[in-house]
Order: C-alpha cells, then structure tokens, then sequence
C-alpha cells in the first residue's frame, strides 16, 4: 500500500517536506477531554453511575469475604455459632464455604459483564451526538489517533472517578451491615485494613480497565469517521 | 458570453522561473478531467462527469447549481475530503490522490480553511478555544495560539466574546468564530459551504462583506458552494455546474446583476 513517493511531488509552496506533522499535545488532550465531560455532564454521569456500580458492588463483596474470613480466623466458639446463624457460614464444613465462593465469583463477572455493555452503550451514543463534532476536527486537520486519544482519556477519566466513587460504597455498605450483625469491635483490625487496601488496588485495576476497554469499540467508530460527514446538514 | 472568460489553459509543466503574470495567475486548485462515480447496488452513479477547470491564488470563487448537480461532490473534491474516481486535483500543485492520511491532515490544517453551513463550532469549546484548536494541531505554543486566536476574532468583530460558548452566540456570531476558525493557519484556501445558508437576509449579507474583506485584505482564496444570489455580487468568477459538469463560468463584470443592487438591506 505504501508506494514511494518522490519528494518533490510533495512540496508545499511555503513548508517543504510533510510528514507527521500534526500534533496535539497530551495536556491539551486532557484538557478537551475534561472540558466535554463538563459540558456533558448529563450523559457524563449516566457512564459514571454504571462504572459506579459494578465497582461498588464488586467492593462490597470483596470486603464481605474479607470480613468473613477475618472472623473465621479468629477461631472463637461464639462468633463461629453466629457465622452460621448470620451469614450462614459453616466454618466446619469446607465445601460450603468453597460453594458459596463459586457463587459469588459468578456474580462477579457477570455484574462485570453487563456493567462492561452498559459503558460500551453510553461511549457509543455519545459517539453517535458527536459525529458532526468529530468530522469537523478531522476537517481542522485531527488524525485518526487524536480521535482515539481524546474517546480513550475521556473513558479512562470517567472510569477512575467511577471506581474512586464506587469504593467507598461498597465498603461502607457492607462495613455497616457486618458491623451491626457482628459488633464493629469483634473485627481484628490490623488485618482487615491491609486487606481492604488490596481490595481497593483490585477495584481501581478493574474500573479503569473495564472504561478502557469498553471505550474501544467506540473510539474507534469514532476513529473512521469520514470528515465529509462534518459537512451533512442533518444530523 | 461564457466562451470568452474561460483562461486558456497553461501547460502543465510550467518553468522552473516564472513571470510576475504567471505568479499573480497562480493556479491554488486545478482539477483534471474529474469523474465521481457512485456505485449503488446495481446502479452507478456518475456525480461528475469530467469537470476541468483553475482557481487562481486570491480569487474569490461561487460555485453554483442545483441540488444533486454533482456541486458538493466537486466541492469535497477540493476539498481534499473526498477522492476522484478518475482524473487529478491538485490543490497547490499537489495531487491529492497521492496523499497519505498524515500528509491530508496537514493539507486540511494548514492549507485549508473550512467553513460550514451548520457553523459546526464545537459545542464544548470557547470561541477562542474553536479558534487556537487548528493551530494546536499545527504545533502552534498555547501562548502564540492565544494571541493569534484573539486577534482573528477582533477582525471578525467579536474581540469582546472569547470566552462564549458556540450556544450563547446567536447564528452571525457563530459563523464569525468559524470565520476567525478558518483562518486560523493562514490557509491558502478557504472553503465555504453554504456559509449564508442558515443565516438571515442581513446577517449573511455581514458574513459575505467579511469573507470579501478577508479576500481582499489577506490575499486567501475563498472558494463557496451556495445558492444564495447575493453571494455573487461578491464573487470575481462564478461557475455552473450541472449534470456534473461546468455548464459555464462568468466573470462578475459578465453578470447581470449589478453589484450594489443586491444585499441593499445592509446600507
């Protein structure tokens, strides 16, 4: 595809040889990015929410486990029988334990999944509202990998106020419904928090790469849109 | 009428040392023999059939025809948004076929300047913002940028709205911003699609003195597609497509109409 060319065919009155050089810079870029997300806080949010969600509710079960086993491995007669009364936990019986593990993993991936569609929806359509506003960059003189650039920072942003929000969340929800089943004072502490601070570097991984990788397939719609379409009259 | 305007056409190879006369003609677009052919299931489309013609450096062009005469086909053409089938644009004497998706960027940031029926600022951006972004993709310093962009937009008269949005400008002011836009890398074209075509009577009118202003004062060629007859009071040649071909070409002294009759609600 690539056939060379003679240079001399390429000279522009006033700038000699052309090449790659278009650029727009990274702070630039994020400064669009931020200023579109601003503007459009409404759909902005709606984005949001749905990252907001899966994270917390993928924090609340992490926590959930944590403060479970937290309590198993205390290893006392009383809060073993209100294991099992309470979060119906049999800290004799192994397989159940492991059962009900499976159970939540699964839960897991597909609140995941369907948060990963959900974020995939919104990116798109917010694409679609753009289409005018991204032939016209490429009428300004915007590569294909500016568009990309500015559809990925955006996702990457919202998916790190998202998971930053949803952590939170999902700790405190889950924190507050084990503490008035067991008593806030029964956890032993030192170990919870240095669990807890893994759970939320599982969260932070997760969210940003769940809006990366959701803001793909839209970028690169984006992406090949052909700058004519700047000039339709509808939209 | 028409035969008598047409320029005979220069050789292709011009010599390496050029005249003054031929340095003040110098052809800014020059389309070859251009065909445009659609293909839609089983049909073909032929949007233009064969169209060759030269615009020169600061000249202020109209191309006019109905609708699905092959007018916007032509336009985008040169453009450099859209392709030939068959036959050459060169739009500064380079061919545009040849052009890589790097080096069409370039052309589109720094060669050309685009204005739109639809105004298409981007809605998120300032004025100023609308007006630095194509520098910024030139490579132009924030600073530099800054200066340049206010200054564009006091030519165009809204040196004291930078910081509005497209939404809270009304129709003529939004069109001004895309002026100032499109002169943004001091382009050696400027196109316009319909750029009155949104407006009212009066506020075109504004819009058609700036773009003549900016003609004469900057030397940029300004090439529109419209129907709106005002435009060709302000236009040194106007050319007729129909059928996807040049139907023919006049010079404003050729017109019938006289210049000063038309757009009298602006006095």
């Amino acid at each position: 595809m690539a056939q060379p060319k003679e240079p001399d065919k390429l000279l522009f009155t006033d700038r000699g040889r052309i090449g790659k050089q278009v650029v727009l810079p990274w702070n630039k870029s994020i400064e669009i990015c931020v200023g579109s997300i601003k503007t459009r806080l409404g759909r902005s949010i709606v984005t949001l929410l749905g990252i907001v969600l899966a994270i917390a509710f993928l924090m609340s079960i992490l926590t959930n486990r944590v403060m479970i086993d937290n309590l198993v491995a205390q290893n006392d007669e009383n809060i073993t029988l209100l294991l099992q009364v309470k979060a119906g936990v049999d800290v004799h019986d192994a397989t159940s334990v492991e059962h009900k593990r499976q159970q939540d993993m699964w839960l897991l991936t597909l609140s995941m999944l369907v948060a990963l569609v959900g974020i995939v929806n919104s990116m798109l359509m917010s694409v679609t509202e753009r289409f005018r506003e991204i032939g016209t960059m490429k009428c300004l003189g915007a590569l294909d990998a500016f568009i990309v650039r500015l559809f990925f920072i955006e996702s990457t942003i919202q998916g790190v106020v998202g998971t930053l929000i949803g952590i939170p969340i999902g700790f405190m929800l889950t924190y507050v419904r084990m503490g008035i089943s067991f008593g806030f004072g029964t956890f032993d502490y030192a170990p919870l928090l240095g669990w807890t601070a893994i759970n939320i570097a599982i969260c932070l991984v997760i969210g940003t790469f769940l809006a990366v990788v959701a803001a793909w397939w839209p970028a690169r719609t984006a992406a090949q849109m052909q700058p004519v379409e700047a000039m339709r009259v509808e939209e | 009428m028409a035969k008598n305007n047409q320029k005979t056409v220069q050789s292709d190879n011009q010599p390496a040392t050029q005249t003054a006369a031929e340095q003040i003609n110098h052809a800014i677009v020059r389309s070859r023999n251009v065909k445009k052919i659609y293909t839609m299931g089983a049909e073909t489309v032929e949007a233009l059939r064969g169209v060759t013609l030269e615009i020169y450096q600061g000249e202020y062009i109209s191309i006019m025809g109905p609708s699905g005469s092959g007018k916007s086909t032509f336009f985008n053409m040169i453009g450099g948004l859209d392709k030939p089938s068959e036959g050459q644009v060169f739009i500064d004497e380079v061919d545009i076929a040849q052009l890589d998706a790097y080096e069409l960027a370039w052309l589109r940031c720094r060669k050309i300047g685009y204005i739109f029926q639809t105004f298409n600022l981007i809605p998120v951006m300032s004025a100023l913002e609308n007006v630095t972004l194509p520098m910024v993709f030139g490579g132009m310093t924030s600073d530099e940028a800054r200066d340049k962009g206010a200054e564009l937009l006091g030519k165009v008269g809204l040196g004291t709205r930078l910081q509005h949005r497209p939404f809270e400008l009304s129709g003529g002011q939004q069109q001004r911003v895309a002026i100032a836009r499109s002169l943004a890398n001091d382009p050696a074209i400027i196109l316009a699609d319909e750029p009155t075509g949104n407006l009212d009577l009066k506020t075109g009118t504004e819009i058609i003195e700036i773009l003549k202003k900016m003609n004469k004062e900057m030397g940029v060629t300004i090439i529109t597609a419209t129907h709106d007859h005002k435009m060709l009071a302000a236009s040194d040649r106007v050319i007729w497509i129909r059928d996807g071909q040049v139907e023919r070409i006049e010079r404003r002294e050729d017109l019938q109409i006289q210049v000063g009759t038309i757009g009298g609600e602006a006095e």
